[in-house]
């Protein structure tokens, strides 16, 4: 193998799993770090910096950070990186003067962004310190699109998104609520907007067209059942409620229900468990409720007796696995389950009825308008889209994303920069060593296991529909849980050069991952390593030829515990524990500041 | 040294012996020598050769004298017994735990220091009795621990780190070891654990004394240019002349040697060990070939390496002086000590 380019941007970044599975490449190690240190102001600024939304996203994030997470691999158990941003944004102390604010005067330029939530907001958030006058137009009456109507009050309070939101609107954006858009032709035509961000979000449930669909009100779409209850045009359900389908909106709304006076709920799945698109945790949330998930039944027909809602026919299912695929399906019985209503949370979609066909943007044959997949720009260069108007449904840290990309695509375009040209990403490095063994980071292993979050009582939660079921982590448990990050932005970094291969760092490594060893080819050398480096897509670091023997040292980045030991134990320095913070551009680096990339110093 | 102990954490996949045993648990507590230091290394090839042969930890005695060699029994098989004895005395500690307990795996880690020094007429009757013991040598050149003075293995014309040079000539212990009629003999260095693991592995299971001498470079004070014990100089001038495997008992010979190259000695417990010879002429079993051959060797500053006289014929101690075949814990009492009576029976016969 070469010798691995350590410089390149994304090496070290990917060793830093969360962060690298983190779609807005939030700097977790650092702001665990922080709060350990009770800098949760601090914790928070930095989450800001990348997701805007550490509050909102400390409860409700999809976390693909998680199961990212180096110590998943170590233990059993990753770091409850998400529990912990919800630290940051509960003990924050004030945040005056830390935001960032709009100039005195603006850059003349006017963005609209359509949709109130995380994607236009993040896009209002970038643009509006630059100079942009910025006018986000909402249908609803309030600001926060699918994170308000969607996600239930006993999951994030609206106190926590009415902070948020108020910190992006404080920049001096425009809010205009009622304010739904029937005609994108018009906007652009009257408007005189620059640019204009779509961030719409996929707001059409999907219909299960069944036998007595229409004969009967007590069968509701999930999504906009929740909106309803959200905004009080609801208050109540029947006592036999049976959900259809096991996504995340499902565990919402079965746990809705029984806020709302249900006795008896059943998530009915067409498929065994595995094949559960919920997340685990919401999985797990909703059966401590007593939720029963019903696996193996495959919705048929509503069952309707004198124009009522009585029960739902199902299929009884069995499946014939191999290998965790499904081979081979069959139909072993019917069943009639009694419910008084029916709830349907099979998925949702787009719907881009406002937007004219004839206005130039060209959608695909599902009727998503055709994006570049890295500058979100639509087909009419001056629109931009992002969130689940961009993608489908996805969750909201990757409309964070989208809507960090969009804004600096809008920034390009208004100032005259191509909107295809992203600025370079980048990694600084400064060494972590402060002394003989002495490193500006916690470097000991805390053999501790994942802390679980407090939860109101079952008796308890259910009085109110806006009870927060999670109390969020303690001071005591946050600093535990803190210490369970095994800090892999701390990256060894290696001098071949300085090496005498007295095998010190080999022998003291507690995971066995590094191998002093000839060169070879990858898959040969993975398999010959001290612990066979098994993992294909965690990296191999092939060192230049070791002075005295011409070998290598190579390492398994996979279970790299960052301990430093092999640093501590180096007679020569040859290696160093440094902190790599990594650079991923934002509009700020954008526009004519593209040709020069600014690289953030450590 | 590190300040803080190796992480208890693991490989998940880490593999287990026989006994169902990580190699983890083989360590012992944290080193707390100079960072590099070659003694580390050996420490970490004993691990690995105990690891392998999956030796029970409680079955394991671990014997040393002073310096920075002598601690190092306590950074590997902590579950094992040791002995830190006075400064050169190892070997009658070795000997009064091997005449009582003849069934334990006795290792023996001493330095050129509290060998070839203080030690010199310990090492000899130890090698003189054949005791049944792994004995190694963590040889550097230097007395590390009282800050780099030339020790008794220190090489003519090679410089300390200031730049003092040596005009006595060294003891080399390998020599003195076969001339002195040892059974086993071999010399490795602490940067090549491929040669040292079944090295070690090998002189466990050889019945008698077992001397591995290790070039083990001290990083603080003979790790410079003019040193013969550096990194660097080793690596240069060592050659390995034998190279080892070490076969356990029950397990076929699984690689094919071409015939007249390769011989294998068999070990009294069925395990054996296969000299694959580099050089045509070497014989490792024939004591003058060996001596000569090292002697020539080292006129050209080269150090031979790898198993260099192995004999399995001498009798060792037990056999020697037709000691009990049980451990003394393990004879009865009355056996042991047959009373007053017995006493006056047997003083009677010296009157």
């Amino acid at each position: 193998m070469n010798p691995t380019d350590t410089t390149h941007p994304d090496y070290y970044h990917r060793v830093v799993d969360c962060q690298w599975g983190c779609p807005a490449h939030t700097d977790v190690p650092e702001y665990i770090r922080l709060i350990a240190q009770q800098r949760y102001t601090d914790a928070y600024m930095l989450n800001r910096q990348s997701n805007v939304f550490p509050g909102i996203l400390g409860r409700v994030c999809d976390r693909p950070c998680e199961p990212a997470c180096r110590r998943g691999r170590v233990e059993d158990k990753p770091v409850a990186i998400c529990r912990l941003k919800r630290v940051a944004a509960d003990l924050k102390g004030e945040l005056d003067g830390l935001l960032p604010k709009a100039p005195a005067t603006g850059n003349g330029k006017r963005i609209a962004c359509i949709g109130a939530g995380p994607s236009s907001l993040t896009v209002a958030n970038d643009l509006a310190p630059l100079g942009y006058a910025v006018t986000i137009f909402e249908q609803n009456g309030v600001p926060g699109g699918l994170m308000r109507s969607n996600i239930p009050s006993f999951r994030l309070p609206q106190t926590v998104l009415d902070e948020e939101i108020g910190m992006i609107l404080d920049m001096g954006v425009t809010l205009r609520t009622d304010s739904p858009i029937a005609s994108l032709a018009e906007l652009l035509a009257v408007g005189g907007y620059d640019a204009v961000f779509v961030g719409s979000g996929a707001p059409k449930g999907k219909e299960l067209e069944l036998p007595g669909r229409h004969d009967t009100d007590r069968i509701h779409i999930g999504i906009t059942w929740l909106e309803s209850v959200a905004f009080g045009h609801i208050g109540s359900i029947g006592e036999r409620v049976l959900i259809i389908g096991v996504g995340n909106t499902a565990m919402d709304c079965c746990r809705t229900s029984l806020r709302l006076g249900a006795r008896s709920v059943k998530v009915m799945a067409r498929k065994p468990r595995g094949f559960f698109k919920a997340s685990a945790w919401e999985l797990e949330d909703a059966e401590e409720e007593n939720v029963e998930i019903i696996v193996n039944h495959s919705p048929k027909s509503f069952v309707i007796e004198g124009g009522r809602l009585t029960g739902m026919l199902f299929e009884e299912m069995e499946y014939e696995l191999e290998a965790g695929v499904i081979k081979r399906e069959r139909v072993v019985g019917q069943i009639v389950i009694g419910c008084d209503d029916v709830i349907l949370a099979i998925g949702q979609e787009n719907a881009f009825t406002w937007i004219e066909r004839d206005i130039g943007m060209k959608f695909d044959k599902w009727g998503q308008p055709i994006l570049d997949p890295v500058t979100f720009q639509s087909t009419l260069p001056q629109v931009f889209f992002g969130g689940d108007a961009a993608q489908g449904p996805k969750n909201i840290i990757w409309a964070v994303e989208h809507g960090h990309q969009a804004a600096l695509s809008i920034h390009n375009l208004c100032s005259g920069a191509a909107v295809s040209e992203r600025p370079q990403r980048g990694v600084t490095l400064s060494s972590r060593k402060m002394g003989m063994h002495e490193w500006s980071y916690k470097n000991d292993y805390t053999m501790l296991e994942r802390r679980l979050m407090p939860h109101v009582s079952l008796k308890e939660r259910f009085k109110k529909l806006n009870i927060e079921v999670e109390l969020g982590f303690t001071v005591q448990q946050a600093a535990q849980e803190a210490q369970r990050c095994l800090n892999c932005d701390i990256q060894t970094v290696f001098e071949a050069k300085l090496c005498i291969e007295c095998d010190a760092c080999i022998d003291i490594c507690p995971v066995d991952c590094l191998t002093i060893t000839h060169n070879g080819e990858e898959a040969e050398l993975r398999a010959r390593l001290r612990s066979p480096a098994l993992e294909p897509t965690q990296l191999l670091f092939v060192s230049e030829s070791l002075p005295q023997t011409g070998r290598v040292m190579v390492k398994d980045e996979n279970l790299c515990v960052h301990c430093g030991l092999c640093a501590e134990r180096c007679p020569t320095a040859a290696w160093d524990m440094q902190k790599s913070t990594i650079h991923w551009p934002q509009a700020a680096d954008g526009g004519h500041s593209c040709r020069a990339p600014k690289l953030k110093t450590a | 040294m590190t300040f803080m102990a190796k992480p208890k954490i693991t490989h998940p996949e880490m593999p287990r012996n026989v006994l169902g045993l990580t190699r983890r648990d083989y360590e012992g507590v944290n080193s707390t020598l100079c960072a590099g230091c070659g003694h580390d290394s050996i420490t970490a090839a004993i691990v690995e050769a105990c690891w392998m042969d999956a030796v029970r930890p409680q079955d394991v005695v671990k014997l040393s004298g002073i310096g920075c060699s002598s601690k190092t029994t306590a950074y590997f098989v902590s579950g094992g017994h040791g002995f830190n004895s006075v400064h050169g005395r190892m070997p009658s500690i070795a000997t009064g735990a091997s005449a009582a307990n003849r069934n334990l795996t006795y290792i023996g880690v001493s330095g050129d220091g509290d060998t070839l020094s203080i030690g010199l007429g310990q090492f000899c009757h130890a090698i003189r009795r054949n005791l049944n013991m792994v004995y190694v040598i963590e040889n550097n050149g230097v007395y590390g621990l009282t800050k780099g003075q030339f020790s008794a293995s220190a090489d003519i014309g090679s410089t300390a780190k200031k730049g003092e040079v040596n005009n006595q000539p060294p003891i080399d212990p390998v020599q003195l070891a076969i001339t002195l009629g040892v059974s086993f003999v071999a010399r490795s260095f602490s940067g090549d654990k491929a040669q040292l693991v079944p090295l070690l592995q090998a002189a466990m299971h050889h019945q008698g004394f077992s001397l591995i001498d290790v070039i083990s470079p001290c990083v603080t004070f003979n790790d410079h240019e003019g040193s013969t014990r550096s990194y660097a100089y080793a690596r240069e001038h060592y050659e390995e002349m034998v190279h080892t495997d070490f076969v356990p008992p029950a397990r076929e010979i699984a690689v094919d040697y071409a015939p007249g190259e390769t011989l294998a000695v068999s070990m009294h417990d069925g395990s054996r060990v296969l000299l694959r010879k580099v050089e045509a002429q070497y014989d490792a079993t024939d004591r003058a070939v060996a001596l000569q051959t090292i002697q020539q060797r080292l006129k050209h500053g080269e150090y031979l390496t790898g198993l260099l006289y192995i004999g399995s014929d001498q009798p060792e101690l037990h056999a020697l002086n037709g000691t009990p075949d049980r451990p003394l814990n393990q004879i009865p009492y009355a056996s042991l000590n047959p009373g007053p009576q017995a006493l006056a029976k047997t003083l009677a016969t010296f009157r």
